[in-house]
């Protein structure tokens, strides 16, 4: 009886934390369909809003750059963070511990700081602003996270496997190849999708490093705001939403393969 | 040890060359003569409007946003005034960047942008930049209250009536510190950019005694709450008020008696602009009667020339929002720059909203 009790609260809670989540969420979807353009009063159900940000070329110009951006800097910093956790793992050097603690302080620090510092940065150099500032810019904040999780997967990694293969004579390379790198590889995808995840959504440091031809769909959506919350934003949202989840979901089902 | 330094420094040395080689190569490439880059709120200039400039001249927009006016500053510093051609933003923001030592505005030549005698007189020569140097007018926004009759029984007309008791907890309010102090401070007879203390000491007192009315604060969409009936009136841009008509018809605009706040929104061009000759074409363009017309009924603000009057709907001209008859903005005030006074203003605020 007692425990007939337990499970119907600790479904009634999850239920309740589920909804915590993605209630909101939910909300935006909905009203993304209004064809008020409140977001008070629902009249009705309409597909104008996405036809009308279909037609608006600055739009599908944000979509790009952010796609663009994320995919660039998702790979190079998936290439980055993968042979950094690799090397780390691999290699003891005095100053090690220092190191990886400052990777992590990547993470920590808060974005307006990034953002401000890279600015300076990028003005000191006397660099134009634009998508390749925001490439460089993504990669930087990105790196960790693959490096992070890479490294996780390498944590519980049996290295004899690796010496068991070079005793049979294979190259250092082949071993990586063969070995090392499909064994971690749920590792990196994991690591890059969340890498994509954030750098399509960043706002912040966005607006300090980008230039007159690469607004990203964030700061679109921000700036938007001026004129008020609309079922435009609400549809815009919306196709974010649908593009990161397709990207995490696509991650997913890759590395359960590999991991089958 | 040294070796090491050496081979640091070096390769450093040659990230930092990297970087700069690919960053000349970009500029050549962005030089192009038909080419213009906005930096404002986004579809603050409409989509149609980008669209037909380029199917005229040939040229090819690109338009860059910032949420506010803060950001396009620190942007613009960054820059040092390059990169961007034309930047529509605030009057106050224009006052702050005329006073800096490096002024990263260019003077505005007149005599390139004969449309500027498009301009209504009224909205020229304003005290953020005297003589018009830096800026053009574009928009204007405006201060209103909106107030539903059903629920009110007396008509209001001034800021002064939102005090009544008979508003208990039932005002909306913009979020925003310099707006209401304001309003405060006009109910007292003073102006808007007061930096007196006593003066706010007295606008603080006011504002303690209008809490009691005050039902929630809203930054972006006051007239939801309008129109979902949880408020009965409020104060708002004009654009808010005519969401919140549009949404019920009953509900009444007023301009109050004391005179309103506005918001003056003008181009600019930046020191270093890339395309200045675009620039300037291009805003001589939008100060045409048509364009200007097509712009202010798309955003829904106050039109700055008197060009454009006689393209307008009368739906335009009957919304009380938008179009508001010169002689009831002779009282109205611009948010100016008050330097360290600005401390105070957030005290207040905080202090009335804590309350």
């Amino acid at each position: 009886m007692g425990n007939r009790i337990i499970k119907i609260f600790s479904k009634f809670y999850m239920l309740l934390i589920f909804t915590f989540l993605y209630f909101p969420i939910f909300i935006i979807v909905i009203y993304s369909f209004n064809a008020s353009k409140s977001n008070v009063l629902w009249t009705g159900f309409t597909m104008d809003w996405y036809k009308k940000l279909l037609e608006d070329e600055n739009v599908i110009i944000a979509l790009q750059n952010s796609l663009k951006i994320a995919f660039s800097s998702t790979i190079i910093s998936s290439i980055i963070g993968t042979t950094g956790a690799v090397a780390m793992y691999k290699y003891n050097f005095r100053g090690k511990k220092g190191i990886d603690l400052l990777l992590y302080i990547q993470i920590i620090i808060p974005e307006i700081i990034m953002g401000v510092s890279l600015l300076n940065y990028f003005s000191v150099l006397n660099m134009e602003f634009g998508l390749f500032t925001l490439i460089l810019a993504h990669t930087t904040f990105c790196i960790p996270f693959v490096y992070i999780l890479v490294k996780a997967r390498l944590a519980g990694f049996n290295s004899s496997i690796e010496e068991a293969a070079l005793d049979l004579g294979a190259g250092k390379f082949t071993v990586f190849r063969t070995v090392t790198f499909p064994l971690i590889l749920p590792g990196i995808i994991s690591g890059a999708a969340l890498a994509f995840a954030i750098s399509f959504d960043d706002v912040i440091i966005n607006f300090f490093v980008s230039g007159p031809e690469s607004t990203t769909l964030p700061i679109k959506i921000f700036s938007m705001l001026r004129f008020g919350l609309s079922p435009e934003i609400n549809a815009l949202c919306s196709i974010m939403l649908i593009i990161t989840l397709f990207v995490l979901m696509a991650s997913q089902s890759i590395r359960i393969k590999k991991q089958n | 040890m040294m070796k090491k330094i050496l081979k640091f420094v070096s390769l450093m040395l040659i990230a930092i060359l990297t970087l700069v080689g690919c960053n000349s190569k970009s500029s050549t490439k962005g030089s192009g003569d038909k080419v213009l880059n906005i930096f404002t709120w986004a579809n603050y200039v409409p989509d149609s409007v980008v669209k037909e400039y380029e199917k005229k001249t040939g040229i090819k927009v690109n338009y860059a946003n910032f949420s506010t006016n803060e950001e396009m500053l620190s942007k613009l510093q960054a820059v040092k005034g390059g990169e961007y051609d034309v930047v529509i933003c605030a009057d106050y923001i224009i006052q702050v960047m005329a006073k800096d030592k490096n002024v990263l505005m260019a003077p505005i030549n007149k005599d390139n942008i004969p449309n500027f005698k498009n301009e209504d007189p009224a909205y020229l020569d304003q005290s953020f930049d005297k003589g018009n140097k830096y800026s053009v007018p574009y928009t204007l926004g405006s201060q209103m209250i909106v107030y539903n009759p059903d629920k009110v029984k007396k008509e209001v007309t001034s800021y002064a009536d939102l005090w009544d008791s008979s508003f208990k907890s039932s005002l909306v309010l913009i979020d925003d510190p310099r707006s209401i102090i304001g309003v405060a401070l006009r109910k007292l007879g003073y102006g808007i950019n007061e930096t007196d203390a006593a003066k706010l000491d007295k606008a603080k007192e006011e504002l303690k005694k209008l809490k009691p009315n005050v039902k929630l604060f809203n930054a972006d969409t006051p007239q939801d709450s309008l129109i979902s009936g949880d408020a009965t009136a409020g104060i708002m841009w004009g654009s808010q008020a005519s969401a919140a008509v549009k949404g019920n018809p009953k509900l009444k605009i007023v301009y109050p008696s004391e005179g309103t706040t506005v918001e003056e929104d003008n181009f600019i061009i930046p020191i270093k602009a890339p395309h200045m000759k675009n620039a300037e074409n291009f805003i001589n363009f939008m100060l045409e009667g048509k364009i200007s017309n097509e712009t202010t009924t798309t955003t829904e603000y106050i039109n700055t020339t008197t060009t454009a009057k006689p393209f307008m709907s009368q739906e335009y001209l009957n919304n009380k929002a938008v179009f508001i008859p010169a002689e009831d903005l002779i009282k109205a005030m611009h948010i100016l720059d008050i330097g360290d006074t600005a401390k105070t203003y957030d005290s207040i605020w905080s202090e009335f909203k804590q309350q």
